[in-house]
Order: structure tokens, then sequence, then C-alpha cells
């Protein structure tokens, strides 16, 4: 049951705090294995597939994690996180990584202790009602029912929104996605309201999902990224690292298509750096030379993981904007590999 | 003459300690409970050196810092921009509400199911039966989960109510609406901590209405006892029933009607009915389930108890006389309170904890407040559970304190 998971995660907290707060690189080498904290299922981020594989865009993180580390993007055990149980899971050295659209929040930085490794998907929260109610902004939604999962910066945002429009509401509050998809399909409230992407996620899988509407509001600011423990650097690095190194690849043109041929060496310095043929980058970092290579290998640059897993061809259909590269006019901006 | 020699005085020795089996028991103990006190400084001492290196000292300030987030089911006022504190306190209250109503429907459903169960006819008592066995032996967190659903999908959603014409009462997806007792001429509130963050705010009007209501009962038991008393010296009991009535209804009347009493119906606006008082599906749930679900061991607890008193008591009862339902109130319960009340008592402790499950639905308990949203916003995680710790003995001590009281006061008489 989730209370004694959660009390367990505690008293290993407590005992085990010292002894993860170092070295979990060596520590994900020794086991062969990377732990990451998922969400408990929100198609296209995270949720398991008819074959029980888990996929989607915050599992590739993982994924290429895993990939530069060990050599092998199956060597992941996805551990499923509620919104309430995810930082515990963290901060008890349960899961080595927490990839599960996590706002990166100044208290949650240096407060509850984590270190965010960078940003993999820019969000704002949003806010869904059926199309039936006729609603056309969020500022009409005066003594409205509110479906909120617990636990999560939304809820903040939540009361901070309605009080500074001086409108009333009536909480709902929900563990998990799933649960709150099926109160909000049975009619117990009249607004869900969570990241933008999550509620399109959500959206794509309803019967009919064109019976619903996103209201035009975005109410917050959600940037969304992986984080690791403070206080073990080298592994933040790590995680910091093989994410950029997806953007980066993005942005120079490196795709699981011509990878290999890219690997081989090229004329630009910057591809043969980040791909290991010129350099000790990996040496640096306690990996391979070919990290980079692994973790591109593993789902492709930023681009495809998105393209495939949230892209305007999947039944989320969310739109690059601001995901998109710097040169593209986005905010994705990997810092140099140099 | 002889000389009776006293045994030679046996000197204390060190090792006596170890080899002597008068002293050796006492040794043990004393050498376990320093390893045990030992083991347990140890546990606290590593995990405040842990969270001190991990930089998070043990510390509550947290509860006096902005809480930020909004209850829905409360009893008293609050706001998003009240501190942790009040948001625990408002969860606490949430906790004490469902424990109350809790453990009285399951003490007259279990009483009535388990007297029932007993009886003579075969229909009713296999009903029981599987009600019982039904419910003890699914966990609690299903039925709660079940029922909420069934509530949940099975009620309508308030739109449908669009343009009909609402009664006293209305059943939605949302909860049940009931009408809410209002005065026109209220005599106000009274405010106990002014505005620190456990004030608590009582209505006049109902410490008037229970006033009243003492007074009444009061006046009414010493009708009573007049009654016995003329009927002891002359043998006839004079009628009262009418003025006992007159006694316990008229004052409360008056009262009602001197403070304006009224009913406010509930009436859809907007995307919900405002007004009335709102019984939300999370609380009707969880409150339905843990009662039956407690109610199921109670009636068992009830069975044996019956079965328990010797069959020659209600012989000797109906052989005075005694029609079946006049013994099994003046004879047979009595006398089975007392096997019943020590096994009810943990029943009552396990459905105040079992109603820490609240969260599995979305009411907002001390779990829900405290243990939830804010251990999560602040992530004091140590301090939020030892003091929910703390909250759940403190109440589950004061239950059973209550209830030895009264255990003491049914019991066997032994002189």
């Amino acid at each position: 049951m989730k209370k004694s998971v959660i009390l367990g995660a505690m008293t290993f907290a407590g005992l085990a705090a010292g002894a993860a707060s170092a070295g979990t690189l060596d520590d994900v080498k020794a086991r062969g294995k990377l732990n990451c904290g998922v969400t408990t299922g929100l198609v296209g981020f995270a949720a398991p597939n008819a074959n029980g594989e888990w996929e989607g865009f915050d599992v590739a993180v993982c994924r290429a994690v895993a990939a530069a580390v060990l050599g092998d993007s199956t060597a992941v055990e996805f551990v499923p996180t509620t919104g309430k149980t995810r930082f515990t899971a963290l901060a008890s050295g349960e899961i080595d990584m927490l990839a599960r659209n996590t706002t990166w929040t100044f208290s949650r930085d240096v407060d509850l202790k984590f270190e965010f490794t960078g940003i993999n998907y820019y969000d704002g929260q949003g806010f869904m009602v059926p199309k039936e109610l006729g609603v056309s902004s969020a500022k009409e939604l005066d003594g409205a029912t509110v479906c909120i999962q617990t636990g999560t910066t939304t809820e903040l945002n939540l009361a901070d929104f309605f009080r500074s429009n001086n409108i009333s509401y009536e909480p709902v509050p929900i563990e998990t996605n799933a649960e709150a998809q099926q109160q909000y399909l049975a009619g117990a409230c009249d607004v869900y309201t969570t990241d933008a992407s999550g509620l399109a996620a959500t959206r794509a899988t309803f019967d009919d999902p064109s019976a619903h509407v996103l209201l035009p509001e975005i109410i917050s600011k959600e940037p969304l990224g992986p984080l690791v423990r403070h206080g073990d650097n080298e592994w933040g690095d790590v995680v910091r690292w093989s994410l950029n190194a997806l953007i980066a690849a993005e942005e120079l043109g490196i795709t699981s298509a011509n990878l290999n041929d890219m690997a081989a060496g090229t004329d630009n310095p910057e591809i043969n750096r980040l791909l290991g043929t010129e350099g000790t980058l990996g040496e640096m970092l306690g990996l391979s030379a070919d990290w980079a290579k692994n973790a591109i290998a593993a789902g492709g640059n930023y681009g495809e993981i998105f393209a495939k897993n949230i892209g305007e061809d999947t039944p989320i259909g969310l739109a690059r904007g601001l995901n998109a590269q710097w040169t593209e006019g986005g905010l994705l901006y990997a810092p140099p590999f140099r | 003459m002889s000389t009776l020699t006293d045994p030679p005085k046996e000197q204390f020795r060190l090792s006596m300690l170890l080899y002597d089996t008068r002293y050796r028991s006492a040794t043990i103990q004393v050498i376990a409970m320093f390893g045990f006190m030992l083991l347990a400084a140890w546990l606290i001492n590593n995990t405040i050196i842990n969270l001190n290196t991990l930089g998070k000292p043990v510390s509550f300030g947290f509860l006096g810092e902005t809480a930020g987030y909004d209850i829905n089911q409360r009893l008293l006022d609050y706001d998003n921009q009240d501190t942790h504190l009040r948001a625990a306190f408002l969860g606490l209250l949430n906790t004490l509400v469902i424990a109350f109503m809790g453990c009285v429907a399951a003490t007259i459903v279990g009483v009535l199911v388990g007297v029932l169960r007993l009886s003579s006819n075969w229909l009713v008592a296999r009903i029981m039966t599987v009600y019982v066995e039904m419910f003890r032996n699914i966990p609690v967190l299903l039925w709660i989960v079940l029922i909420f659903a069934i509530v949940t999908e099975s009620t309508p959603h308030p739109k449908v109510y669009r343009g009909v014409e609402t009664g006293a009462v209305v059943v939605t997806n949302r909860g049940t609406y009931l009408p809410e007792p209002l005065f026109s001429r209220s005599l106000g509130d009274v405010h106990l901590f002014g505005s620190s963050s456990l004030r608590f705010d009582i209505s006049l009007d109902l410490i008037a209405i229970l006033v009243v209501l003492g007074l009444s009962i009061f006046a009414s038991i010493k009708i009573r006892q007049r009654a016995d008393r003329i009927q002891e010296v002359t043998g006839v009991r004079p009628r009262t029933w009418h003025t006992r009535a007159a006694v316990l209804i008229l004052p409360l009347l008056s009262l009602l009607i001197a403070l304006g009493f009224h009913l406010g119906y509930p009436e859809l606006k907007g995307f919900n009915f405002q007004g009335g008082t709102h019984l939300r599906n999370s609380l009707l749930a969880l409150w339905l389930a843990l009662s039956l679900y407690t109610a199921a061991f109670i009636a068992e607890i009830v069975r044996a108890g019956i079965l328990a008193i010797s069959k020659g008591q209600t012989e000797a009862a109906s052989a005075l006389g005694l029609r079946p339902n006049k013994t099994m109130s003046l004879v047979i319960l009595p006398q089975a309170l007392r096997v019943i009340i020590p096994p009810l008592i943990s029943n009552y402790l396990n459905l105040t904890k079992n109603s820490s499950l609240a969260i599995a639905v979305g009411y907002m308990d001390i779990t829900g407040t405290l243990g939830g949203i804010t251990m999560n916003q602040t992530g004091r995680e140590l301090e939020c559970v030892l003091m929910l710790m703390l909250v759940y003995l403190a109440i589950s001590l004061t239950i059973s304190a209550v209830m030895n009281w009264y255990n003491e006061a049914v019991k066997l008489k032994e002189r």
C-alpha cells in the first residue's frame, strides 16, 4: 500500500541518505541498471505500451542516460511514482534520477535539496473543459469544481490564479492522472487542470477528444526536467550532459539515421568531440568515449524523441513551440561541447 | 546446650549477578535494556546526522509558513493564505468527524446485524452472514474505492437539475446537498484563540440550543423521578408523558422561533449547487465504507457477546414472563456488553486508523493535508510523519481511555 511505501522509503531515507548522497555513478555501474523514476502513466511522457515496455518522452531521457552510462538503453528499471511519492523516492536513493515531468522551482532546487539537470520540456499550466460547457476563458470558471493532482505545483498555481482573479472554485484532490481522467470523464469535476502537455496527452486517450477543449489561459511557467539528488555533482553532470547531448545532436544535425556515419569522423570538430572521435569528453565524465553516441542511438536526437512521442503526428499532437531549437525561435539551447 | 550457628551470611559478590539465579534475570534485562536504548539512540542520531548532511535539519518552522493550497471539505474557515498548521488542524478535524460518524454508524449497524444474525428467521440470518463475510474478508481500501465509484458514477450530474424544481435534498455526482439550518436573528459566533492557526469559531446558536436541550432533559428526568416516588408511596403512577413531552419540545421550539430558525435549500447556481450542507461524495463513500466494514466486525463481536450469555438466562427471563425482545434488551444485552466492550474498543481504534485511507478518494483528512500536500510541498517528511504518528496516537489513546472508563462502569461489580 502507498502509505507503507512512503514510510518505508522514509525510514530508508533516514538510514541510507548519507550513503546514497555520493557515488551514484559508481552505484549504477556496479548495479548494471539505472533506477529511473517516472509517472504512474501519462501517455506520451511515460507509459507502458502494449508489450509492457515503458515508452515516452520522459522515458527516452532515462534510456539515453542508461545508454550513456551502461551502453545499454534497456538497462533501466522504471519506478512509477506519484506526485506525492516522487521526491521521497529520489531523496531516499530508491531511484537514481527522476524524469517525471517535474517543474523546476526554487524551493525544490534549494530547499528540497535536488539538482535539476536541465529542461526537457517548457510547459505551462492549462485548463481542459468539456466543449458543451461553453466556457471560453478560465476566468469564467467561477464556482467550478476542479480536478487537481495533489502534491504538484499546479495545485498552488491554481489557488493563486483563482485568488488573483477573485473567483472561487472547489478543488477535488486526486492522486494520479488516471484517477483524474476517470473523475473528469464521470463529470465529478467540471475542469481538469495540469500542465498543458499533460492535458493534451490525457485528451488524446479519450474516446472523443474533440468534445473537450483546452482553454487559452496558460497560468504558469512549468519548466519540466530531470532531476537528481543534491550534492552528487558527478552524477548530476552525467544526467545534465546526456540531455544536452540529445539537444545538441538535433542542433548539429545528428540523427539516428546518420549517427554511425557521423561517428566515423566528420569535418565538424564539435560533432567529433560530442561523438568521441576527438578529445576526451567521455573520460572527463567518467564514461566511455562513445557515451553520447550511445545516448543518441537509444532513441534518436531530441527532435526525433519529441516527434515520436508527443509531436504533431502523434495523437497527442503537441507543436514544438517553445521547445524548438534556439536557432528556430525556441528556447532549447545546449551549451557547447568543448 | 547446643549452639545454633547462624548460617554464614552470604556476601554479595559480583559474579553472583551471572551465576545466581536470583539476580541473573535482572542482569540480563538490564543489559538488554541498555542494548535496546543504544540501538534507539543510534537510529535517532544517525537519522539526525544524515538529515543534516542532506541539509535538512529537523525543524518545525514550516508549520508557520503559508500553505498555498485549498481544502474543499472543511468545518472551519480556511483560505489558501493560511498556514500549514491551520491546514493540519482542519485535516485533524476532518479525521475526527469521519472517525466519530464512522464509529456511531458502525455501532448501530453492527449491533443490528449481530442480533439479526442470531435470528431464528433463516433468510434474515443468512443474509446477515453473507454481509459479514463479504465485508470483513475484503480489504477496506477496495470497499472505499468501490463505494466511491458507485456513488460518483451512478448519481446525476448537477446540470441534469437545470430548470428542474429541486427539493430539500439533492443528490449529485459531486455530493449530496442537505438543507442547512439558518438563523435570521442569529446570536453570532464566539471566536476562540483570536486569529491564530488554531482559531475556532463556535456558533452561539448551537450553544443556546444545546443548553436548552440539556435543561429540558434534566427537567424531564426530574419529572420521571417524581413519578417514581409517587408510585412507590401510593402504588399509582401519575400520567407524565404529556408534561415530559411538553418540557422537551416547548422550550426548544420557542428558542428556535426566537432565533428565526429556517432551512436553507441548495440552489443550482453556475456550475454547482450553492447553499445547503454539502456532503461530498468522498466523505459519504469513506463514511459508508468504513462503517460497513467495521460493522461487520462489530456484528461478530456482538454475536459472540450474546452467545456468551448462558441459555439459562433467557429461560429464566421467559419463566418470569418477559417477551423475547424485552429479554434481549433487559437481560441479555446488558450482560453481553461486558464481553462486547473490550474488543469493541479495538474496532473503534481500527476505524479511526483506517480513516487515513481517505486520500484514496480525496477526502482531506490529516493524512491528506499534513501527511500529503504539506509534506510534499515542504519536503519535511520526517517532521510530518512524526506529527501524524503523534496525532493518531493521541486520538487512539483518548478513545481507549473513554471506552475503558465506560467498560469499568458496566463491568460486573464483584463485592
